[in-house]
């Protein structure tokens, strides 16, 4: 019998191992993807941020967890009960299901499916069904026009991020995440650099697709309360935050395996890098150091305590990075690529999410008619000649064999990126110009 | 019965239960749910037998489709006068033939497939899946070689049907 069942789940025990890893370790990712957001505002507004649970704030996310977890529950009377209980769920199942395809090494990886990045955008964006279930659910105005707008903000941004996807797919040539991976390995050059205008459309339209600042209106404090999670509170409404903190990591991921070259580090080919891969292990040992340092100034014994078990964990992670590097041969010797792998991706990720943080305390809100216009008359269109762009520049670098022209591949990207560029600006220049004529209001 | 089956079976059950929610329930909200569910587990299908990509476009394109509906539903509906109006009408008999027509069709061609007489006419041979090519490839490259015009045709159909669409919805200046 046991034998049955062990032959049964034996082609499916190491992918069940990940899946566990990832649902375990998410929501404490999520959590101080949260605590860091505090902090970085905290930073750039000149003040300290959450100091007082750990030390600098460091049990911060486990506290209010606990707090959410022990809060009422309050469901709306004239709520409808069923859709209100599922529509959170339905949003952090769909970002947890994404998180399947996505490579975090050449290893780590739950499913490598062919049409690996297709299924992270399409599953990934049903997460929208949650908020605009839940926004209808809730049986509030602010509710619904948070929903809709929601609802709205995904449709016009959806097809500007898929054709900046686009860009790199032609790149690559697959729709297979680790394949796109090893393409940019094999061609020495992350596609970043071979399609930036490409990169730089993702970027927009992923802070729209994940409602973050500065196009968080589905949830805009100063107009709907709250938009479509008004009516939520304690677990529920954390899972709606669960639900978008994964979502960022999403969008995060699959930019740093389309154009931030993955799991790869930086000059993966190059031999005279390779001091590089000492990079890892010494930032842990910083961080370690960092943490000693400051324990003996903790106010509270439990706080020193505390950072020594911080500091710990950095030497632990530092020796995990370090032995690989220093035993090239036997078990030690095979895990280098997927420890320092697992590194280089996290860290690519943490940088795109900074940059998330940044333009979110550097933006004012947008409007809604601004966001529209933003997204149809400037972004789609830009993204379709982008499109054209790289797929001429990757036709006229082919070799003449393969029907090309076999052109310098810096010469093509470097025409079709400036005419683009162009096309971009005059766009740009040709929104900022008012209405001619004097508006009325029969023109609105 | 291995995983490849039970799957099967799941996701069949799923589809067909949730298709029927569809139309006995009396809220557009939940019937348009269970329409997603009911998609999504014909996706499941379509995964299982390895067509990967019909898989993630049946999901993007139905699934993410179904968005606008209830868009339409939420803003268009109203959901108190639509629960009070009758639900089915007086044609069951007809429905009632037709079903059984169709029931009976699907039942022979079950019968005479394991029966034996017109085997070769209704049993395909299965290709093995390991011997499958990746199939999104294989559709791009049939798309812009073999049928390249009617691609081209849908394409022109669908961009008329835009260009139509936003000249309907614009106002006169």
């Amino acid at each position: 019998m046991l034998e049955t069942i062990y032959t049964f789940f034996k082609p499916h025990l190491l992918p069940l191992l990940y899946a566990l890893v990832i649902v375990a370790v998410l929501p404490l990712l999520a959590g101080y993807v949260v605590l860091l957001e505090r902090k970085v505002m905290a930073d750039m507004q000149a003040r300290l941020g959450p100091m007082r649970v750990g030390p600098h704030g460091l049990l911060q996310p486990i506290a209010d967890a606990v707090k959410l977890l022990m809060k009422e529950d309050i469901i709306p009377e004239s709520a409808d009960k069923w859709i209100f209980w599922l529509a959170p769920l339905l949003s952090v199942t769909a970002g947890m299901v994404a998180m399947a395809a996505l490579p975090f090494g050449p290893v780590f990886q739950i499913a490598n499916l062919n049409v690996g990045l297709l299924f992270i955008l399409g599953v990934g964006s049903m997460g929208i069904y949650g908020i605009v279930l839940g926004g209808w659910a809730s049986n509030s105005h602010y509710s619904l026009l948070g929903a809709l707008r929601s609802a709205a903000q995904l449709v016009s941004y959806e097809t500007a991020a898929g054709m900046a996807v686009v860009s790199g797919v032609i790149l690559g040539g697959t729709l297979n995440t680790s394949a796109l991976v090893n393409v940019q390995a094999d061609q020495h050059v992350w596609f970043i650099f071979v399609a930036p205008i490409g990169f730089f459309l993702y970027l927009v339209a992923s802070i729209a697709e994940t409602n973050r600042a500065p196009f968080d209106l589905p949830e805009a404090e100063s107009e709907l309360v709250a938009g479509y999670m008004t009516e939520y509170s304690g677990f529920r409404w954390a899972l709606y935050f669960l639900a978008e903190y994964t979502n960022m990591i999403v969008v995060a991921s699959i930019a740093t395996t389309l154009f931030l070259g993955g799991w790869l580090r930086p000059f993966a080919g190059t031999k005279a890098f390779n001091f590089l891969d000492y990079v890892p292990m010494l930032l842990m040992l910083l961080v370690a150091g960092y943490s000693l340092y400051r324990a003996p100034k903790q106010p509270v014994p439990i706080q020193k305590m505390v950072m020594v078990a911080v500091a710990g964990l950095c030497f632990g992670l530092a020796a995990i990075l370090a032995a690989p590097v220093f035993i090239k041969t036997g078990i030690i010797g095979a895990m280098m690529p997927g420890v320092h792998g697992a590194f280089w991706f996290l860290f690519k990720v943490g940088i795109y999410l900074y940059v998330f943080l940044w333009l979110r305390f550097t933006f004012p809100r947008y409007r809604f008619d601004q966001l529209m216009k933003l997204g149809w008359h400037f972004l789609i269109p830009v993204s379709i000649v982008n499109v054209f762009g790289v797929a001429i520049a990757s036709y006229l670098h082919r070799t003449e064999e393969n029907g090309g022209h076999g052109w310098n591949l810096w010469a093509a990207i470097l025409l079709t990126t400036a005419i683009t560029f162009v096309i971009a600006a005059w766009l740009a220049k040709k929104g900022d110009r008012p209405p001619a004529g004097p508006v009325t209001a029969e023109k609105f | 019965m291995n995983l490849d089956s039970i799957s099967f079976y799941f996701f069949a059950a799923l589809a067909v239960i949730s298709a029927i929610l569809v139309v006995t329930r009396r809220n557009a909200v939940h019937s348009a749910i269970f329409l997603v569910t009911a998609l999504l587990a014909t996706a499941g299908i379509f995964l299982q037998l390895h067509a990967e990509f019909l898989f993630i476009v049946q999901v993007i394109l139905y699934v993410g489709g179904i968005m606008v509906l209830f868009i339409f539903v939420i803003m268009l509906v109203n959901l108190d006068v639509a629960a009070r109006q009758m639900q089915f009408n007086r044609m069951w008999l007809v429905a009632l033939s037709l079903t059984v027509a169709l029931g009976a069709q699907v039942y022979m061609v079950f019968h005479y497939a394991h029966s034996g007489v017109m085997e070769a006419l209704f049993r395909l041979p299965a290709a093995p899946a390991a011997a499958l090519e990746p199939n999104a490839e294989a559709v791009g490259i049939s798309l812009f070689t073999e049928y390249m015009l009617p691609f081209e045709v849908a394409s022109v159909l669908l961009l008329v049907a835009m260009i139509g669409a936003v000249v309907m919805a614009k106002r006169k200046v």
